[in-house]
């Protein structure tokens, strides 16, 4: 099986639409522990997000990565935008300009996102940060890859360990961000964050299970 | 109906919040069009005369709503460019990259961070970038606000007061031509060298929240606010101004710690709502706990040159002095919010 660039759209389209539509939660989950701004700026990047792949939608999928990438770090601003933009940057970089991505490349790619990520921020899991959310989820991706599941499964399972991690937030102390400042105060609140990487990678499991996937190899 | 479109203007001097930052770059620009010109998207203000051959670069910048910081200290013997992100949000990298490139003349540049999350992370990305092209960039990071315990558990203490008294002192080394080496190696000590610490009054609004950003009793304080109000060491009730000058100095003093026949420059900044009376009022109770304390203010600074908005308060600086950082504070400077020598 292999990822399309259709689907990685399909994907992102599906994500913008999610942060405009939770816009308000998501803001609110910062307002508690942060400053309050972390759904308008990301719906602000995702909104520009769409308008800078609308001429390039037809590339390979490492270019819709990378465009993504440059349009959240050129837009979210606060730190959401660093740590998003290299996640798409640091993914679009490892599938170079590939026509086809196997389903391993795609979780590789992933992987390196979260490891910009984690480079970016400097966070580690338990910090109440995304990687709460992302590093438990693509653990279980190679996991599920590992024992050789099609990539809806691999996927689905990752969006539900992400869900876990994300729920795992709330009895946390943050120990990253503006949230740190409030040292006990931060515990009972669910990271924005994590709230927000979980969401993404719902919508890619969500966007991939909704679309057929492109055979490249024959199956017995 | 469901919602009926029912817009409350605020009572801010602003047109929308969205234009707001940009009406005030263009009002900067037709003002101070001899000191600076003015970049949109990305938004990035500029020494008129920049870049200026085999001048180290200085740039600086964070979230709008500081004002006179940052856009006001861009100019002769202080900045060459600043990045005036949304109000209170750290700007992006693509200003930073493009500011670093618009006053490089070859010799470097140095960015001036102030310690945030954000504009930390935006700043590394945006040195990436001029690096990849070519340029030579380092970058000071500085965080002398006490108010915040610097541990392994918290984002470590903000940036605050001793940016100002920074970008004046290293624009200063700047412009008499020192290397880049030079120009980071004093940076590093000015900030090593200076704490600060403030208070707040009153909140303030961000415009595009349209509500304070917190709530505070008539009759109470904000002690250690940071300057976007978020929360610092404790709410107590309201105190006199010599009381609250004495908190803060004696916090300030005890940190670095200051000692017996230290020449400092003391700074006394308001929070943007403050009025000058009442900061004289602070300065005064400064020097006389300095002067007990056998600290010799050699230099001063009065006024509001860090800002959270219209929030009522103050904070306190202090930055020990040598000859070489009172000579670069003397040192001519010429930018839209601060002037002497020339």
């Amino acid at each position: 099986m292999a990822v399309s660039s259709v689907q990685i759209y399909t994907w992102l389209e599906r994500y913008a639409g999610i942060v405009a539509e939770q816009k308000q939660y998501l803001t609110g989950l910062d307002a508690a522990i942060g400053d309050g701004d972390h759904g308008i700026n990301m719906d602000r990047g995702f909104q520009t997000v769409l308008v800078k792949l609308a001429p390039v939608r037809d590339k390979d999928a490492g270019t819709l990565l990378k465009t993504t990438g440059m349009a959240l770090v050129g837009s979210v601003g606060g730190a959401g935008g660093p740590l998003y933009g290299t996640f798409f940057l640091r993914a679009g970089a490892a599938l170079d300009a590939k026509a086809e991505v196997s389903d391993a490349e795609f979780v590789e790619a992933l992987e390196a996102g979260l490891k910009g990520v984690q480079e970016r921020g400097k966070a580690n899991r338990n910090d109440k940060t995304m990687v709460d959310a992302l590093a438990p989820a693509l653990e279980r991706a190679r996991q599920y890859l590992g024992e050789g599941a099609p990539l809806e499964e691999v996927l689905a399972a990752a969006a539900d360990a992400a869900e876990e991690g994300m729920k795992a937030t709330i009895p946390l102390k943050a120990l990253k961000g503006r949230a740190s400042y409030l040292g006990d105060r931060s515990i009972g609140h669910q990271d924005p964050g994590a709230t927000s990487s979980y969401l993404m990678l719902r919508a890619l499991s969500d966007s991939l299970a909704a679309l057929p996937q492109r055979a490249t190899t024959t199956t017995t | 109906m469901a919602e009926a479109a029912v817009t409350t203007r605020l009572k801010k001097l602003i047109n929308t919040p969205e234009t707001e930052v940009k009406d005030a770059l263009a009002g900067m620009v037709a003002a101070h069009g001899d000191l600076i010109r003015v970049e949109y998207d990305p938004n990035v203000i500029i020494r008129k005369d920049a870049p200026r051959k085999g001048k180290v670069g200085l740039v600086s910048g964070g979230g709008s709503g500081h004002e006179p910081m940052h856009g006001g200290y861009v100019g002769l013997g202080m900045l060459d460019a600043a990045c005036p992100g949304a109000v209170f949000t750290s700007p992006t990298p693509d200003q930073m990259a493009r500011a670093t490139a618009a006053v490089d003349g070859g010799a470097g540049v140095l960015h001036v961070v102030k310690n945030y999350t954000g504009d930390i992370m935006n700043f590394e990305m945006a040195a990436e970038l001029a690096r990849g092209e070519g340029a030579k960039v380092n970058a000071v990071i500085t965080n002398d606000d006490v108010a915040v315990q610097d541990s392994l558990y918290t984002a470590g203490r903000r940036g605050v007061g001793v940016t100002v008294l920074l970008e004046k002192i290293v624009g200063g080394c700047a412009e008499a031509g020192a290397d880049l080496e030079t120009v980071t190696t004093l940076a590093k000590k000015v900030n090593a060298n200076g704490r600060s610490m403030g208070m707040a009054l009153t909140s303030c609004i961000v415009p595009a929240a349209g509500k304070v950003t917190f709530e505070i009793a008539d009759d109470e304080m904000e002690l250690g606010i940071g300057i976007h109000g978020e929360p610092g060491r404790e709410r107590t009730k309201l105190k006199s101004a010599d009381e609250i000058a004495e908190i803060l100095t004696s916090t300030v003093v005890k940190d670095l710690p200051y000692k017996r026949g230290d020449e400092v420059l003391a700074f006394v900044n308001g929070m943007g709502g403050t009025p000058l009376i009442e900061l004289y009022v602070v300065a005064n109770a400064v020097n006389r706990y300095l002067q007990k304390e056998g600290i010799k203010p050699a230099r001063w600074l009065v006024g509001s040159y860090i800002t959270s908005l219209e929030m009522a308060g103050c904070s306190v600086t202090l930055l020990k002095l040598d000859a070489e950082t009172t000579k670069f504070w003397d040192a001519p400077v010429h930018t839209p919010a601060l002037r002497w020598g020339v």
